[in-house]
């Protein structure tokens, strides 16, 4: 089977993610790299920009009423310290008299001065960006009075080649554990989802009509939980399927006697309506219709109770309500008349989870059954007994024979007593209904009598919603 | 030495500055582009070199044009601010000036494999470029001064001065700083030893030294027996003489050794042809050429009989910038001239 195109590979959006996270951590960290090394640079270069300027104002005498600067070489071996930089320098008296200095003709203005600290300021120089440190030194001589100051300036190759040397050294190692950290996610992330992958694998593989549950032997919690989901729907599905193909198969066999049978009468009663023979075969023309309205009823009332088990919600029910809408409802008039029916209940609920309508046709059939084939007489009843909440229902007689009550709720348990009007479905209703909420059934033969009880879990009505 | 006369037309059209500054012109080569290289290096030393250059770049005229030091210098600067005929190419042994040059960013920038394997001492910033290798020495007479009176170091000197102030009076000569920059130069390199420099400024004030001009007139005035001792005058020059009556001294306690830097104004009209005189200059052959013309010589310690400590290398390096301070030239100059018959030649 050809593999369908997947429109989004988990994996890509999780490496994807990884890697957005990866690049936008990389940046800020590169960023605050960069902010870092420009402002160690800065201050490196600051602090010999100060320490020259400082050497040239030390080296500034008073000679015969006026400033002299003795130029220190040292101070221009500091600023050499940023080998391929530019320099500038200018030793300016009062008033802005030039002193000495690179060039007079080159003049670097600095800033409205604010203090008599240094003062760093950035300016061009010869058209290349550079820094510069304006360092005033005051003389109070006899014949000298007056501030005189230094600036000196740098270019900044330096400061950009630390700067940049500062960031090399730190994103270099950053890189590498950024792509050692996108290779060992991209293998995580590849084991993390090869479950995923098996799995949906096998279910590309699986065969569409196949229903049996998908195997979850060592998957994740997770998918666990997805595949046990997808299983109960399969297996809901498959019940379905199997109940429709139950009923079909049960309806065709359950019709074709009876159908037979009302032909075969229909055609004697045709045949001479007026003898005695073709009245007997109405009179049993009209029970064979009446039996197979009673089959047909129960063929589609265990349908539905099949159906209603996988598919209506478990609601609340109270089996005193059950058990007495079962007495209302029954026809014990028309089945076995004369019989009396005494409804056994106590005052208060009897909870169950469950569906009303499943359980009051089960109710229903193990009444009818009572009265069809138990002696008077009868009771129904409800009660809680210790955890368990049981509807049962009581005759007088001695019960089926062992070998019908072994054989209970088995589809076509039609034997030779049930006569022509029992298809044996009813306990098949019963006990899928006992079956499907979690109870059993029980048979007890006592010296006065028999009872067939349907026992549930009970619930509280609180537990309902 | 030879001199070459300007000639008349190019003397009437260059401008009248030039005219006045440079000392000689000289051209090699037809080719159609045009190569102009101020140098300080005197023609009849490089010539060999030139020759070669333009026998391997036939497509350049080269215009080789001989200058003074601060002539060049001031003629730099101007053409760096004003974009007034600027040269494609500036070779000076007055490094100082030439480091303020590239300070006042007046240089072209410019890298290749030969400029890269130069020492840092001799490359600064990709713009300025140290050709040559020449020491700085002390000339002597063979004639009038035997071997043992020749001052080996400057303390021999100084001993000499104080010893033999008659013999010497008048007869120990040096440049002028004033006139020349690589005068200057060495005379600052020799103020940065202060102990050695006061007392060699006493002494040579003692025996009314001459301070003149010109590298080429000293070695003669020596050979001829005028000056029996010249302090600091560029080996090279005394190497290319070749007179048997010179005997030259490598300073023992130190000697200071130039590198003539090669520099491509900013400006330059042919900025590519200066690139490859450049990297010709660094090439092995013309170094060899150089050498043989007594530009490059040999430092190393087998050669010189010079401890490694005593080589002082003048270094390509920002902290060059102090020579040129104004104040500082002044001092050194007031120092100087109080020392120094300063004898203006020619």
């Amino acid at each position: 089977m050809v593999r369908p195109p997947l429109p989004h590979s988990l994996t890509a959006r999780v490496l994807s993610a990884v890697m957005l996270i990866l690049v936008l951590g990389g940046v800020l960290v590169g960023l605050s790299i960069w902010a870092n090394g420009r402002l160690a640079a800065r201050q490196a270069y600051d602090r010999l920009l100060l320490g020259a300027a400082s050497d040239i104002a030390e080296s500034v005498r008073i000679q015969d009423g006026r400033p002299i600067v003795d130029l220190p070489v040292s101070a221009f071996e500091l600023l050499a310290q940023a080998p391929d930089d530019r320099i500038y320098y200018a030793v300016r008296g009062p008033d802005g008299r030039f002193i000495t200095g690179l060039d007079p003709d080159t003049v670097i203005a600095p800033p409205q001065p604010v203090s008599q600290a240094a003062q760093y300021f950035a300016a061009d120089l010869n058209g290349e960006p550079a820094r510069f440190v304006r360092l005033p030194r005051l003389f109070a001589e006899r014949d000298f009075s007056g501030e005189v100051e230094v600036v000196v300036g740098q270019t900044l190759l330096a400061r950009r080649a630390m700067t940049a040397g500062l960031m090399l050294d730190a994103l270099l190692p950053m890189a590498v554990a950024g792509a050692l950290l996108l290779i060992m996610s991209w293998f995580v992330t590849r084991s993390a989802l090869r479950p995923l992958e098996a799995m949906s694998d096998d279910l590309i593989r699986r065969d569409p009509y196949d229903l049996t549950p998908v195997a979850s032997d060592g998957l994740p919690r997770e998918l666990q939980v997805m595949i046990a989901a997808m299983n109960r729907f399969m297996g809901r599905l498959d019940r379905q399927v199997l109940s429709m193909r139950n009923l079909i198969a049960d309806t065709a066999h359950q019709l074709r006697t009876p159908v037979a049978a009302i032909r075969v009468q229909a055609e004697i009663a045709q045949a001479d309506p007026d003898s005695p023979a073709g009245r007997r075969a109405l009179d049993r023309l009209l029970n064979r219709t009446r039996s197979l309205g009673t089959l047909l009823d129960q063929l589609l009332s265990r349908a539905m109770v099949i159906h209603r088990i996988d598919s209506a919600p478990r609601l609340p029910v109270d089996l005193r309500e059950v058990a007495l809408e079962a007495l209302e409802q029954s026809d014990h008039e028309v089945i076995a008349p004369g019989v009396e029916v005494h409804l056994k209940i106590g005052e208060d609920p009897v909870w169950v989870r469950g569906d009303a309508f499943s359980l009051g046709e089960a109710t229903k059939n193990l009444l009818g059954n009572a009265l069809r084939h138990g002696k008077a007489p009868v009771s129904i009843g409800a009660s809680l007994d210790g955890g368990r909440a049981v509807l049962w229902v009581r005759d007088s007689g001695p019960g089926p024979e062992t070998s019908v009550s072994a054989r209970l709720g088995d589809r076509f348990n039609r034997n030779a007593g049930s006569g022509e009007d029992s298809s044996g479905l009813g306990l098949s209703i019963v006990k899928s209904t006992a079956e499907a909420f979690d109870g059993t059934v029980e048979m007890t033969r006592t010296d006065d009598g028999f009872r067939v009880s349907l026992s549930f879990p009970a619930a509280t009505e609180g537990t309902g919603k | 030495m030879i001199r070459f006369l300007i000639p008349l037309a190019l003397c009437l059209l260059m401008p009248a500055t030039r005219t006045a500054a440079q000392e000689a012109v000289t051209e090699f080569g037809t080719g159609p582009a045009p190569l102009l290289v101020r140098s300080t290096t005197d023609i009849g030393i490089i010539r060999p070199v030139m020759e070669q250059f333009a026998t391997q770049n036939p497509d350049l005229t080269i215009t080789y044009e001989q200058w003074g030091s601060n002539a060049l210098f001031q003629h730099s600067k101007t053409a760096c601010k004003t974009g007034d005929s600027p040269a494609d190419a500036v070779l000076s042994s007055a490094v100082q000036q030439m480091v303020w040059l590239v300070n006042a960013a007046c240089a072209h920038r410019y890298s290749s494999a030969l400029t890269q394997a130069l020492p840092p001492a001799r490359r600064w910033r990709d713009e300025l470029w140290g050709i040559t290798t020449e020491p700085a020495v002390i000339v002597y007479n063979k004639d009038r001064l035997d071997d043992l009176e020749v001052p080996r170091s400057r303390f021999a000197l100084l001993d000499a001065m104080r010893t033999r102030p008659d013999l010497l009076r008048g007869r120990v000569a040096t440049y002028d700083i004033a006139a020349s920059g690589l005068g200057f130069l060495f005379a600052y390199g020799d103020s940065l030893e202060a102990t050695t420099f006061g007392s060699l400024i006493e002494g040579f004030t003692r025996i009314d030294a001459v301070a003149t001009c010109c590298s080429a007139e000293i070695i003669r005035d020596v050979a001829r027996g005028r000056f029996l001792i010249a302090y600091n005058v560029l080996g090279s020059y005394v190497a290319n003489a070749q007179d048997p009556a010179v005997g030259v001294i490598l300073p023992e306690d130190y000697t200071l050794v130039l590198s003539r830097a090669f520099m491509i104004p900013r400006n330059a009209g042919n900025s590519a042809g200066g690139q490859r005189l450049l990297d010709f200059l660094l090439s092995p052959t013309a170094q060899d050429l150089l050498a043989r013309s007594g530009l490059v010589a040999r430092m190393d310690a087998a050669e010189t009989g010079l401890a490694p400590s005593a080589r002082r290398f003048i270094p390509l390096s920002p902290a060059l910038l102090v020579a040129s301070d104004p104040n500082r030239r002044a001092e050194l100059f007031n120092l100087w001239n109080d020392a120094f018959d300063v004898e203006t030649a020619r």
